[in-house]
């Protein structure tokens, strides 16, 4: 655990190094440390705060800000399942319903709500790990999480 | 023979990737070019072929349809196809669609640069290097082009403010940020034909003065963000972008950043928090972000669709764009229609039409069947809108008049069995959701509203607590800061007053 941790450390500075050339790097430092890491772990905040000289707060509140970053490892998989109108008009209050119901079975599938993927012509949509599918029913994204569950995380 | 399948990520979210892969099984010796969508996305997948120097479609074409498709076409009476639909170009002609702005999407290859080349590539940009910033701007202003991103500005008033604010550096930001439900217009360009969008974003920056150019993605569209960073490569190697822009000597250089999942971060001087590495909080203006913008210096922020307009306008003219529109709403209008509707997809039509005929005889009624009650015009924080004001003409002013909006151009069918408190009550939520927390009657509003409709539909004191609803709206249309909570109201009494049914409320009020 603490090795894992001083990898981590490591990887977070040589994240910061990398980008602390360009205007205004806060974010793109966050995506790029949840990208390799998975997630965003506490031990960055003050690594970040270090290499960009702003405070702990800072770091912390525009960490907290953001849907996307997470402050925990994720599941195996992530779903992302809309929930805005173009999908609602179609059935999508029930497909939401079905992927929570599924996904709280212990499946090591994080499922969120989003709020639009921009494939509403296509719609009820979902995002499984970045890639969108279109005219889900609830079975299907059911057997989607159930399914997922089953399969290793690719790579 | 050569086909086109679409490499778009909602024709992918539906198949066109195994239809894809089952044609290199089926013609192993075609030639498959994979282009952006058409738009047309109740035909999805699509493939089309060359035929007679034509482009003919079919679709939709399920996965265990390719093999007899490929028997039919090589028999040569494509028409014969259960599937056919016939020329494209024509189809689209017969819906009145005009593209312009959409011209390449869904018929070239994205990133190809020599086909954006043929088909007219970089005139609008060799043009704006050709004159002075001011004539381009000019040109902006006569075209009658408003932004598309939800306010309708003048675009030739921005860019004349930032063109003349003196300033050693100033900035183009691209607001990629599309948050709102029901649109996808965006998403389709930067997939289908990245390069006009840079190809605008070089022309604002010529016709300006700014030299750095900012593309605020949205991180919900990972395939927009890949093709988005080969497009800006391969700008770059051919002198689209970069210090040397088409030989001219001028540099203009672009740089994506994503966004982080907060739809508030589209509201344009929440961007320039965000992408200044901040908490998306909403600024107070003034200054104007033309004037003091991303890191105080002078930026135009304009939306994905606004820009990619602006090298049509300069490659033809900008009387050609302005002669289509009605009144204040000139050009084009890139229509996403989704929701309960037959024919959902992208219409580039000029504005005008009215909701009756782009969603009756353009989107063919609701898809269920049953009959349309509603449509959500202009995104989240647009009004419902009953079927029987869809005589209204699709304008800003037009639609202002009955408290809809044209916003980024969505509109959201849905059928009788929509239950109208439900969506007002949704509209409430993801205001409370996405509030940036700044000023009160947003943050507090949006989640006292929510308890308030809740007495309502549970039936306790339902005509005062509607009033309540009413004055809550009010406080929130008057007092919140920016147009997320101060727009929030009109889903919210558009359900409440042309619905009152659904609430449970006796007295319809004054209905507008
Ligand atoms: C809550 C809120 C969300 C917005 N979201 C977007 C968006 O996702 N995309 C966009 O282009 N404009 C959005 N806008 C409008 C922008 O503030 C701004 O008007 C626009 O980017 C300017 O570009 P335009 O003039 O080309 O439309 C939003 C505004 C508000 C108040
Ligand atoms: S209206 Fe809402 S989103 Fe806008 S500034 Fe106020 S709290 Fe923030
Ligand atoms: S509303 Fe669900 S994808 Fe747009």
């Amino acid at each position: 655990m603490e090795q894992n941790s001083d990898t981590e450390r490591n990887q977070i500075r040589d994240i910061c190094a990398d980008h602390i050339d360009q205007q205004a790097p806060l974010l793109p430092i966050l995506h790029a440390i949840q990208s390799r890491l998975g997630y965003v772990p506490d031990i960055a905040i003050g690594e970040v705060a270090d290499a960009l000289n702003q405070t702990h707060a800072e770091i912390f509140g525009v960490l907290t800000f953001y849907h996307d970053f997470r402050r925990q490892p994720p599941g195996r998989h992530q779903l992302k399942v809309c929930r805005a109108e173009a999908c609602q008009a179609v059935g999508g209050r029930a497909v939401w319903s079905a992927a929570a119901s599924a996904a709280d079975n212990g499946s090591g599938v994080d499922v969120e709500a989003v709020y639009c993927l921009g494939n509403c012509a296509c719609a009820p949509s979902i995002q499984l790990d970045g890639h969108t599918i279109g005219r889900v029913t609830p079975d299907r994204v059911s057997n989607i999480v159930t399914g997922a569950n089953q399969t290793r995380a690719p790579s | 023979m050569k086909y086109f399948i679409p490499k778009d990520s909602a024709a992918v979210s539906i198949g066109a990737e195994q239809v894809a892969d089952a044609l290199t099984v089926a013609a192993p010796d075609a030639e498959i070019v994979r282009t952006g969508s058409r738009g047309l996305y109740w035909l999805e997948p699509l493939v089309e072929i060359e035929h007679d120097g034509r482009r003919i479609g079919f679709g939709p074409i399920e996965t265990d349809e390719v093999s007899g498709l490929v028997e039919t076409i090589l028999g040569g009476k494509p028409e014969s196809h259960p599937k056919y639909v016939g020329r494209i170009e024509q189809l689209l002609r017969d819906q009145g669609q005009q593209r312009l702005t959409f011209a390449r999407c869904g018929v070239i290859e994205p990133i190809d640069f020599d086909a954006f080349m043929a088909h007219g590539g970089t005139a609008g940009l060799r043009t704006a290097l050709d004159q002075s910033g001011q004539t381009t701007i000019d040109a902006v202003k006569e075209s009658g082009l408003r932004g598309r991103g939800g306010a309708g500005f003048p675009a030739g008033i921005k860019w004349q403010t930032v063109h003349d604010t003196p300033g050693a550096e100033k900035f183009v930001v691209c607001n990629a940020d599309e948050g709102d439900s029901g649109t996808f217009a965006d998403r389709m360009l930067m997939e289908g034909d990245p390069f006009t969008l840079l190809e605008g974003m070089a022309i604002a920056g010529v016709a300006t003065g700014a030299t750095r150019g900012y593309i605020y993605l949205r991180s919900e569209y990972p395939d927009a963000f890949q093709t988005l960073n080969e497009a800006i490569n391969i700008a770059r190697r051919h002198n689209l972008l970069g210090s040397n822009i088409l030989g001219s000597g001028k540099s203009f250089d672009v740089e994506i950043r994503l966004g982080a999942g907060a739809y508030i971060c589209g509201e344009e001087t929440s961007m320039l928090e965000s992408l200044e590495g901040k908490r998306g909080l909403v600024r107070f203006k003034p200054p104007l972000p033309a004037i003091q913008g991303f890191q105080s210096k002078p930026t135009v922020i304009n939306n994905v669709i606004t820009l990619s307009s602006v090298p049509t306008i300069l490659a033809h003219s900008a009387a050609t764009y302005h002669s289509l529109g009605i009144n204040k709403s000139r050009g084009t209008l890139t229509l996403q229609l989704s929701g309960n509707v037959a024919r959902p997809g992208l219409y580039e039509i000029p504005f005008g039409a009215t909701l009756e005929h782009v969603i009756n005889e353009l989107g063919g009624g609701s898809a269920s069947g049953r009959p349309v009650r509603t449509a959500q015009v202009g995104g989240p924080l647009g009004a419902y809108v009953p079927a029987s004001h869809f005589d209204t003409p699709i304008g800003y002013e037009e639609l202002g008049e009955r408290n809809a909006m044209v916003g980024h151009g969505g509109v959201v069918v849905f059928d009788d069995t929509v239950n109208m408190a439900e969506q007002a009550r949704f509209a409430m939520e993801f205001c409370d959701l996405e509030s940036c927390g700044k000023c009160t009657p947003c943050r507090v509003g949006s989640v006292r509203a929510q308890e308030v409709i809740d007495q309502i539909v549970a039936g306790h004191d339902i005509e005062a607590n509607a009033d309540l609803l009413r004055e809550l709206m009010e406080l929130m249309a008057q007092g919140s800061l920016c147009a997320h909570g101060g727009m929030a109201p009109a889903p919210v009494l558009s359900a409440l007053n042309h619905f009152s049914e659904d609430f449970g409320v006796r007295e319809p009020a004054e209905i507008n």
